[in-house]
């Protein structure tokens, strides 16, 4: 591997200074960042390790009702937390699916918020990938791409976004507090992640040195509480990212939907809301025909961008399955097996 | 448990034993689980260095240029081993000087064969220093466009398959049987390529010592290894000391030495120190093996009664483009169903990847799914129930060559498994069954089969001055348990408790155990650890029975009886001597004896040996979304006696979970242009995770074959794959009636299948 400084700031400050240089990136529990490291993918030359940053751990309730979620809670502790189960269980539900125990135990809330790409090319340092280097060309393109996006792709970049967790979050409008040179901002995590468009290896909003600090979900999250699931299909029941999935939220009351959330995942290079599907279900009863609209309207702009156009269908699917089951109440706990489809068979 | 073995050396004398036949854990278990078992990858000589493989990233061309320099300014790189720069060979590792010598990439030339080859050893004092240094070495290359998948270029029929199979085999008159089949089922199969992933990566640490060689490796055939590396570097074999205690897994991946394993033995020698090369795991990728992917068309010829008219098999394989392995999928067919037509024939096509090799049940299992399949198809379309069609068309003897079996117990397996499973209440068509969360239930089985196969092995055994017994041989054990399975044996072999037994194993100083693959290892070194044990017991007998001092005097005509570390004579067990009191007497410190173990000639002349095994599974698949999972396997298996039932029962668990993968998981993902595997990881190579794997039943059926060896013994190492990777796939077929005959089966055919 090739020699490179670490540091270990003090401060949120320090450690925005230590980042402020070319060639330096911010090291949470490297779950991502150091495969990437050993495969050539990146080469950092400093890496600033926010791990031990003090406070950033915290989930905490604000005076608003909002939830604050520091970017260092590990994504396990945040989804065995008790009382954000209750309150927010498809973000729970979607963190549970993802990757595997012993990930979850170490990765952060802000590092999962900026995982990287699973494109196969993007890792493989011998094929051409615009996101490594920009112009060079996506040999996704024509190549093996049954998995790549359906929406909001261009022909520069076909790749997806794989959180799950960012998923649920989108759809309830969770909110990234971003810490810089030049003081504090905030940005709707939807407007985070960036389509490629033809800069595909611009990813995020966030300019250089810049440090996420938390996560916010807004008060009127919890509403959903009631209504709220996370449905994932991958292609083994553990330990694989998603081939698509979505976030269903619903407020239901006198037998019909008030407030609808959608948002999916493994489709886009972002995690995708759809704001036409939840005007489609808003003020609607809750019933399978209506579902199957909200999906199609979900879908309107999908078109395949290689061999998968079953993703657009299976999308759809998930759509109407994600709605249906929410529609049906949030399970009293989380299935042993969160977010599978069959996590209704006995011992799954 | 008592049995009684006939000694092969002299039937006069019986021995006694309990050991074999228990279902004790594996003696290594605690050392593992505690950490304490010390693999390959983990000794770590004074003044040793790493070294670190930098492979090509193009599947065909040349290497142009390695910035070296680069390399070497790379604080802690102590050298790069170039074409230009490596120690003289004594033999060309292009060079056939046997079937089993398998061309490697010794860097003997600039030449790029397939992606992941190794093209310069990068060796510096850390890891890190090594790995950095490989990066540095930017190599540019001349590109040839890379031949990839089965289409890649001209077909051609091997000139054999397997070891040493013929590419075709004819049984009766095809065109004969195909005509007289009132219904033709004809299908074509495709199945993947897949790489064997053993966890424990191939790595080797070599300390040379003037023209004497250590190595600690992992192996599956130290005596291989050693004549391979001997001459390769041209030294005695026996200059060569391999010490292999403890494998990760291999599946066949370890059975030959590979070319990164050698390497670092080069590197060692480049230095002048020891060198510790592992191998990271998207470089096993290429050069230690990997199952080729195959296009099997199967034709299927019954009659109006179902009875089967023809079975012709005809599979197309790729292998390297510089050396010849041919996976003998087709041959699946010469067992199983007793077809009075039967043509098996292969054709390959060249590609640009490491040669393929064997990988646990080559052949066997891509055949299997594809026979298997095949056989459901034409089933269904006579009418018939799967099993009742396996039955009706149960081979009495080998179809393809008339020999009766040595013993083939299928029939209770299909019964047992059949009842355990449920099967009776079917339904014939697909797409019948939901359960109460509305998913679709389909159920499908396969047969198992597997050739009981010996290779050549040898044993020494001892028993010392204070009675206790040491059996010596350089077995493996890949982690399957065979060490524990072999001291089951030895002490039995000797008359002995376990806790009276040293068994050692796992070097190549010992008596050459021959190579661990083709599930022939149990029963090629058990027969050898038996005979030495016979050869033992026939010295002590001797040594007693002729002194008149010995209670057992004079009874070498009525024999001995051994058994708890004393001998008694037949015809009156109550005088008996200890063999401490015999060597004590004859004033030996100790007395020893050889055993060998091979496949008896003769036997297989006459018999057809295989293990057979019926395998049902239960799939569930969601009806929208097109996901699939087993909830539920049940196997039976006859393989002729069982050792350890624990570890038979785990090998044939594993080997039906490979199955699960086979049909459901399993593939590696090449891009059709630069010919690189784009999943060379285990996050994205995806085999079943616990979560996958469904409650699974294994029956093990009693066989008592006197024929396959002394101690009837016929392995179980593979055969769980057969059967099971069809049992599966069939299972979706009937949950949603959507046959895929392109594995794994994937989610976009469930889901535009399933589709409204
Ligand atoms: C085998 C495997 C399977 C996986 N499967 C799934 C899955 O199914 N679903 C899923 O959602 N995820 C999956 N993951 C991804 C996993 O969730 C991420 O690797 C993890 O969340 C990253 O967190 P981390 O703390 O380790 O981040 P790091 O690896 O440390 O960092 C990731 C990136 O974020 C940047 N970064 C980290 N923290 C901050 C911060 N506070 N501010 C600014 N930048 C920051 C880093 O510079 C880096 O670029 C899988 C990962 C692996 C290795
Ligand atoms: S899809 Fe995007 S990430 Fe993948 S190779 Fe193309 S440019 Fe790179």
């Amino acid at each position: 591997m090739m020699n490179f400084d670490y540091v270990r700031p003090a401060s949120v400050a320090d450690a925005i200074a230590a980042a402020s240089e070319k060639g330096a990136a911010y090291l949470a529990s490297g779950t991502n960042l150091l495969d990437l490291m050993k495969g050539g993918v990146s080469r950092p030359s400093r890496l600033v390790d926010v791990t031990r940053l003090p406070g950033l751990d915290r989930i905490e309730r604000l005076a608003d009702g909002s939830l604050r979620i520091g970017a260092l809670v590990r994504n396990a502790d945040l989804a065995h937390d008790a009382e954000f189960v209750r309150n927010y269980p498809a973000v729970a539900e979607a963190l549970l699916s993802g990757a595997s125990a012993q990930l979850r135990n170490a990765a952060t809330v802000g590092g999962n918020l900026l995982q990287r790409t699973r494109c196969a090319y993007f890792y493989d340092i011998g094929s051409a990938c615009n996101k490594r280097w920009p112009g060079a060309g996506c040999d996704a393109l024509d190549g093996e791409n049954r998995l790549h996006a359906v929406l909001g792709w261009s022909e520069g970049c076909i790749a997806t976004h794989p959180s799950d967790f960012c998923v649920p979050l989108v759809a309830l409008d969770a909110v990234v507090e971003i810490e810089g040179k030049d003081g504090r901002r905030e940005l709707p995590l939807e407007a985070l992640h960036r389509l490629p468009g033809d800069a595909p290896a611009h990813e995020t909003e966030l300019e250089r040195g810049e440090l996420i600090v938390a996560l916010r979900l807004p008060a009127a999250a919890q509403n959903f509480a009631a209504h709220a699931r996370y449905i994932k299909v991958r292609e083994r029941t553990s330990y694989a990212f998603a081939v698509v999935s979505a976030a269903a939220a619903l407020r239901i009351e006198d037998g019909a939907i008030r407030e609808a959330r959608l948002a999916l995942g493994g489709v886009a290079a972002k995690p995708w809301r759809s704001r036409e599907a939840e005007q489609l279900l808003a003020g609607a009863a809750p019933d399978a025909a209506r579902y199957r609209e909200a999906a199609r309207a979900a879908l309107a702009g999908a078109k395949p961008s290689g061999d998968n156009a079953f993703k657009i269908e299976l999308a759809q699917r998930i759509v109407v399955r994600a709605l249906s089951l929410a529609a049906q109440g949030t399970p009293a706990r989380v299935a042993a097996l969160p977010a599978s489809p069959f996590s209704s068979l006995p011992g799954a | 448990m008592t049995l009684e073995i006939n000694l092969t050396r002299d039937p006069a004398h019986l021995r006694h034993g309990s050991n074999m036949g228990q279902p004790l854990t594996r003696t290594d278990g605690i050392l593992k689980v505690t950490g304490k078992a010390r693999y390959a990858a983990d000794n770590h000589p004074a003044g040793m260095l790493y070294a670190v493989i930098a492979t090509s990233c193009i599947a065909r061309g040349r290497v142009k240029s390695l910035d070296v320099a680069a390399a070497k300014r790379h604080p802690g790189v102590v050298d790069v081993m170039t074409p230009a720069h490596k120690p003289e060979l004594a033999e060309d590792p292009d060079a056939k000087g046997n079937p089993f010598a398998f061309r490697m990439e010794l860097l003997q030339s600039d030449e790029v064969r397939y992606a992941n080859q190794a093209i310069a050893v990068v060796i510096a004092e850390t890891l890190e220093a090594a790995t950095e240094g490989a990066v540095l070495l930017s190599p540019h290359y001349q590109v040839e466009i890379a031949r990839v998948g089965l289409d890649a270029g001209e077909v051609y029929a091997p000139p054999v398959v397997g070891i040493g199979n013929p590419a075709e085999v004819v049984h009766g008159d095809i065109d004969a049987g195909l005509a007289a089949a009132t219904k033709l089922t004809d299908a074509t199969y495709e199945t993947p390529a897949q790489y064997h992933n053993a966890m424990e990566p191939h790595a080797i640490v070599a300390v040379w010592d003037g023209d004497r060689l250590f190595i600690d490796t992992p192996s599956q055939g130290m005596a291989f290894a050693q004549m391979r590396v001997a001459g390769l570097f041209g030294i005695p074999p026996g200059n060569i000391h391999i010490n292999s205690p403890f494998l990760g897994g291999g599946f066949g991946s370890k059975g030959l030495i590979s070319g990164p394993q050698v390497l670092g033995i080069m590197a060692a020698k480049l230095v002048g120190r020891p060198v510790k090369l592992v191998l990271r795991r998207s470089q096993m990728y290429g050069p230690v093996g990997h199952r080729p992917p195959t296009r099997q068309r199967l034709r299927i010829g019954t009659d109006d009664a179902g009875m089967l008219t023809a079975i012709d098999h005809h599979a197309r394989i790729t292998t390297s483009s510089f050396d010849d392995f041919y996976e003998p999928a087709a041959d699946a067919s010469h067992t199983l169903y007793a077809a009075p037509a039967i043509h098996t024939a292969h054709e390959a096509v060249r590609v640009d990847t490491g040669t393929p090799l064997f990988m646990r049940a080559p052949g066997e299992a891509t055949g299997s799914i594809a026979l298997e399949s095949a056989i459901d198809e034409a089933a269904f379309a006579c009418g018939i129930d799967p099993l009742e069609f396996r039955l009706k068309n149960y081979a009495e003897v080998e179809p393809t060559t008339g020999k009766p079996f040595s013993s083939k117990a299928l029939r209770q397996c299909y019964a047992k498994a059949a009842e355990r499973f449920g099967w009776a209440r079917r339904p014939l068509a697909p797409k019948q069954m939901r359960d109460e969360n509305g998913y679709l239930v389909g159920w499908g089985m396969g047969t198992a089969t597997f050739p009981a196969i010996m290779f050549q092995g040898n044993a020494r055994a001892v028993i010392r001055a204070d009675g206790r017994g040491v059996m010596e041989t350089g077995a493996h054990d890949m982690g399957q348990g065979a060490w524990t399975a072999l001291a089951q044996i030895s002490a039995d072999s000797l008359g002995l408790d376990l806790d009276q037994l040293t068994f050692r194993s796992g070097s190549s100083d010992l008596p050459d155990a021959g190579i661990a693959g083709g599930s022939g290892h149990t029963a090629t070194v058990g027969a050898a650890i038996h005979n030495a044990g016979a050869a033992v017991i026939a010295k002590l007998a001797e040594l007693a029975t002729a002194d008149e001092r010995s209670p057992l005097f004079g009874a070498g005509n009525a024999g001995v009886i051994a058994r708890g570390g004393r001998l008694h004579r037949r015809d009156d067990e109550a005088r008996s001597e200890s063999y401490a009191d015999i060597l004590a007497r004859a004033g030996l410190a100790e007395v020893d004896g050889m055993g060998s173990g091979a496949a008896d000639p003769a036997a297989q002349s006459q018999y057809a040996m295989h293990a057979h095994g019926a395998v049902f599974a239960e799939v569930k698949v969601d009806p929208d979304l097109g996901q699939i999972r087993a909830t539920r396997m049940v196997g039976a298996f006859a393989a002729g006696r069982i050792i350890n039932p624990l570890l038979v029962q785990s090998q044939l668990y594993g080997g039906m979970i490979w199955g699960l993968s086979f049909a459901l998981h399993e593939e590696a993902v090449m891009d059709h242009r630069s010919g690189r595997i784009l999943n060379a990881n285990l996050a994205e190579y995806h085999v079943p995770v616990n979560a996958d794997v469904p409650p699974m039943d294994v029956i093990t059926v009693d066989e008592h074959d006197p024929h396959v060896n002394p101690l009837g013994i016929k392995g179980v190492g593979e055969i769980g794959i057969t059967g099971s990777a069809g049992a599966v796939a069939n299972a979706v077929w009937h949950a949603t009636g959507i046959r895929i005959r392109r594995f794994p089966i994937r989610i976009e055919e469930m889901v535009m299948g399933l589709g409204d």
